[in-house]
């Protein structure tokens, strides 16, 4: 899917990357905590997050996500914004709930990642 | 083995203990000097996140500290000491789930009790050492894995 599809189905507005609207994203992710983004996220996911903190835009640089959406209306902060800015990360900002955001997307063909127990993961539990 | 790259660099990074302001920059120049090397980008990858884990660790935990990375062919070296409180139980703390996070950390998102469980499964080779009311070192190995592991190889469309 790509990303101007992913805009389109949250009714989202394009707070950064709108000349990166082209880019395809294969899988998507949800989460409000750092290291979970890092521990499931793949290169290239999309991440739906309601974390306005440049924690959350850092963790997508680390993990080579491809753009993210804050929910539920909720606004980066600024360190978050300017970060993000730098890194050349497109953010969305859509109004849906973290929920719906992710039942919208999935409706429409864009699957969760792997699951990490399906993954190998040696020495995890 | 023979290292299929000729590359080497050393660095290291210095991290302030409650530096939250800071947080990450270390791990962002890290991701930015390994990606003009030759090395697998998966490789880079988990690198880099196992180096966010250990500067997060340092910044939420810890007075200060510093985080060094060396190369040498395909390999990465990281390792991670500060001066701090230390952890009582090593082993507790390897527990995914475990952690001490203060409020100030959890509201930027961090306490997930899944660093060190990150660190151990980006690494292929993880060591910790803790002393209390000195401080902790993590010393991580990471080298490319096989193609075919799946593990962090990605369909990303690029």
């Amino acid at each position: 899917m790509r990303l101007s599809e992913v805009a389109e189905a949250l009714e989202a507005e394009v707070l950064l990357g709108d000349d990166l609207l082209e880019t395809e994203v294969g899988a998507a992710g949800a989460a409000d905590m750092v290291s979970d983004v890092l521990f499931f996220g793949r290169p290239g996911m999309l991440l739906l997050t309601g974390l306005t903190k440049a924690s959350v835009v850092r963790a997508a640089q680390v993990a080579d996500l491809s753009a993210i959406v804050f929910v539920r209306g909720k606004r980066p902060d600024e360190e978050a914004v300017e970060l993000a800015r730098d890194l050349g990360l497109p953010v969305m900002l859509t109004s849906h709930s973290l929920y719906d955001s992710c039942g919208r997307l999935y409706a429409r063909g864009l699957p969760g990642v792997i699951p990490a127990r399906q993954r190998q993961s040696p020495g995890i539990q | 083995m023979e290292p299929t790259s000729t590359d080497r660099f050393a660095d290291r990074y210095p991290i302030l203990g409650g530096g939250f302001f800071l947080a990450g920059r270390a791990s962002g120049e890290v991701k930015r000097r390994l990606s003009e090397l030759s090395l697998p980008r998966e490789l880079v990858r988990r690198v880099v996140i196992g180096t966010y884990e250990a500067e997060m660790n340092v910044v939420i935990h810890a007075v200060s500290g510093e985080v060094s990375v060396s190369v040498e062919g395909d390999e990465v070296r990281v390792v991670a000491q500060d001066r701090g409180p230390g952890i009582a139980d090593v082993e507790e703390a390897l527990k995914p789930g475990f952690s001490t996070a203060s409020e100030k950390a959890q509201s930027l998102g961090f306490g997930a009790g899944m660093g060190l469980t990150n660190m151990q499964r980006c690494a292929d080779e993880f060591r910790i050492a803790s002393e209390l009311g000195r401080g902790t070192c993590v010393h991580m190995t990471f080298r490319p894995r096989p193609v075919d592991s799946k593990e962090e190889q990605q369909d990303d469309g690029d």
